[in-house]
């Protein structure tokens, strides 16, 4: 079986065929995109990843806002690469929603069914259904600008849906929203997404989003797929420092030879904080891990998994090391403190062990992580 | 009052222009001939030139409208060779002596003109010294000002409506009318208002291409012209309407504007 982080290929034994088949080819302004995409029924994929990553760029290909360069775009078999963008079986959720001021909630959704040559009371019906399904029948009448950020995403949603689209594309559908309210809209969201039985793909540069709402991530780093797998694999299996940031873990890349890892010397090692690159003294690191590996490898660990000690650890834990301290910062209710060394590290500890230790920046402390609590997997 | 801080050196200046701009319309009510307005105003020759203009004013703002949003639409949302061109001819009227407009009108649609000289052969159509040339005047003059609103409004639209409209389905005829026109909807208003109160107002052009023929070309400011010489009561009095005509439209569209 494959490891559940490594890219998804097409194959056979998958049981439904998937609706959405995509390869993107795009340059434009020294800008590449090379992206291949495949939603089942159903699914919900999550493209993350920072800003200027192309994420939007997918979705504006795949909503044919863009033409490709290169490559196709396949919905439930059929070939729509050169559809135009008015005729795409493809609904989308833009940022910041862009309900038609001028119009109703109803007359905004109606909008697709109207042009897509529905009669007015044909499309009204359509639009008033979703609306109600949505939990919005009493906003029928009022104008976009007098909903609430939450309501605005539900007409958004029912007006994309109204066109009966194979295809569901949602371009950062929270970040129009405060932080009070967002718990409460995504997982709302989450329950209506459930309802569609379309390809949906959502972009987002918040992994929480990600998390919370899509069966799988595809991870976007500079035009292309980086990571593409189950959220809980990504969270807990990084293979970037971006997603290792962003899911906050240590994360190291190096060569495995049985249960020990010899870390990377010419890429500086990358943590859940520090970007400081470690000073040129001892040698190369190792880590030890809990199960036998073989050649390129990646290892991490969250940073509480980290014990700081004044003096060298006596006992089991063989992966103990003098770090420098760089500096120390809140995180939650434990402090985090960034170590320059060999490996760079960040380490969750308490207030009260903080103060034990009487860390100050430029001290050194021996850092230690049990075999246990590291993860290894093929780099 | 904080005005006695004001340096005179702008309060002076200031209070100069606006008297500049107030005292001439306070005397035009104060030398009214109030006792007399009464039989003024039924005057026929009054009525027929205040229908005269506003109805070639309407006329002309509908013109304006029909090929200027379009003409509009065209400069700000497409891209063609000559396009920076093409937009600064559109202002020419608007900087040009509308006489000239005028002249520049004769001699292409003229009798003997390089267009009229053809309408006039083929069609038995001759165009100066008639309403059509009075609506032609005002298009020529005041159409540029709408163009200009127009275009400001689309380009300061926001386009991502226009792709939202067109991923629901909407050809691209269908986004212009249905999303696009809407929303720049204000602007097209403000055009249509300065492009009508400069019909109204167009008096250059006018006299020299559609003459000054009562009942047929003479529009307001034409027989305030001609009042002036052997009426000067007269010549208030067609002032003062004009004046509570603008007024009017100014009130109402301000009323509209800022109550949506």
């Amino acid at each position: 079986m494959a490891p559940p982080d490594a890219p998804r290929t097409p194959g056979p034994d998958r049981s439904p065929p998937p609706v959405l088949d995509a390869r993107l080819r795009l340059e434009r302004d020294g800008f590449g995109l090379d992206v291949d995409l495949e939603v089942g029924p159903g699914e919900i994929l999550a493209l993350l990843g920072p800003n200027g990553a192309g994420k939007s760029t997918v979705l504006r290909a795949l909503a044919g806002l863009v033409p490709l360069t290169g490559g196709h775009v396949r919905l439930d078999g059929r070939e729509e690469t050169a559809t135009p963008v008015e005729r795409r079986p493809v609904g989308v959720v833009f940022q910041d929603y862009l309900l038609f001021p001028h119009m109703s909630a109803l007359d905004n959704v109606a909008f697709g069914p109207r042009r897509q040559g529905l009669s007015r009371a044909g499309a009204r019906e359509r639009a008033s259904a979703l609306l109600a399904h949505m939990g919005l029948s009493e906003y029928a009448r009022v104008r976009p600008r007098r909903l609430s950020g939450g309501q605005a995403q539900r007409v958004a949603l029912a007006r994309a849906l109204a066109v009966r689209p194979r295809l569901l594309l949602l371009d950062e559908p929270m970040a129009a929203l405060d932080a009070s309210t967002r718990i409460d809209v995504r997982a709302r969201l989450r329950s209506l997404l459930e309802g569609f039985d379309g390809a949906t793909v959502l972009v987002t540069h918040d992994p929480l989003d990600a998390m919370v709402l899509a069966d799988r991530i595809a991870v976007v780093e500079g035009g292309r797929v980086v990571q593409q797998g189950p959220p809980a694999d990504v969270a807990r299996r990084p293979r970037t420092a971006y997603v290792a940031r962003l899911v906050g873990l240590n994360l190291f890349r190096g060569t495995a030879e049985g249960t020990t890892v010899t870390l990377d010397p010419a890429a500086p090692a990358v943590s859940a904080g520090t970007g400081a690159p470690p000073p040129e003294d001892a040698g190369a690191a190792r880590v030890e891990v809990h199960e036998a590996h073989h050649g390129p490898a990646l290892v991490a660990f969250p940073p509480r998994a980290v014990a700081l000690y004044p003096r060298r650890p006596q006992g089991s834990p063989r992966n103990a090391w003098h770090l420098t301290v760089e500096g120390t910062e809140r995180f939650g209710d434990q402090v985090r403190v960034h170590l320059a060394g060999r490996p760079s590290l960040a380490a969750d500890i308490s207030p009260a062990a903080l103060a034990e230790l009487g860390l100050t920046r430029g001290d050194r402390v021996w850092a230690q992580v049990k075999a246990a609590e590291v993860e290894c997997y093929p780099g | 009052m904080r005005s006695g801080r004001s340096p005179w050196i702008l309060v002076l200046p200031a209070l100069t222009g606006l008297a500049l701009l107030v005292l001439p319309l306070t005397g035009l009510v104060v030398r009214a001939p109030w006792s007399t307005m009464g039989e003024r105003l039924g005057d026929p020759a009054v009525l027929t030139a205040l229908g005269l203009s506003l109805s070639t004013a309407t006329a002309a703002t509908a013109c304006s409208l029909l090929l200027g949003v379009p003409l509009a639409w065209l400069l700000a949302r497409t891209e063609f060779p000559g396009r920076r061109l093409v937009r600064a001819l559109v202002t020419v009227p608007l900087v040009m002596p509308p006489v000239v407009g005028g002249v520049a009108l004769l001699l292409v649609l003229g009798r003997n003109g390089i267009l009229g000289r053809h309408l006039d052969a083929w069609f038995g159509v001759t165009v100066p010294f008639t309403p059509a040339a009075v609506v032609l005047a005002q298009v020529f003059v005041a159409m540029p000002f709408l163009v200009i609103s127009v275009e400001g409004a689309l380009r300061g639209a926001d386009r991502r409506y226009e792709e939202a409209a067109a991923t629901l389905g909407a050809s691209r005829a269908a986004v212009f009318t249905r999303v696009t026109l809407p929303m720049v909807l204000p602007g097209v208003g403000a055009g249509a208002a300065l492009c009508w109160a400069r019909a109204l107002g167009e008096f250059g052009a006018t006299i020299t291409f559609a003459g000054n023929f009562p009942g047929t070309t003479q529009t307001m400011p034409l027989a305030v012209y001609v009042a002036m010489r052997h009426d000067p009561e007269a010549a208030v009095v067609l002032s003062l309407i004009l004046l509570l005509v603008c007024l009017a439209v100014l009130a109402a569209l301000r009323e509209r504007w800022t109550n949506t």
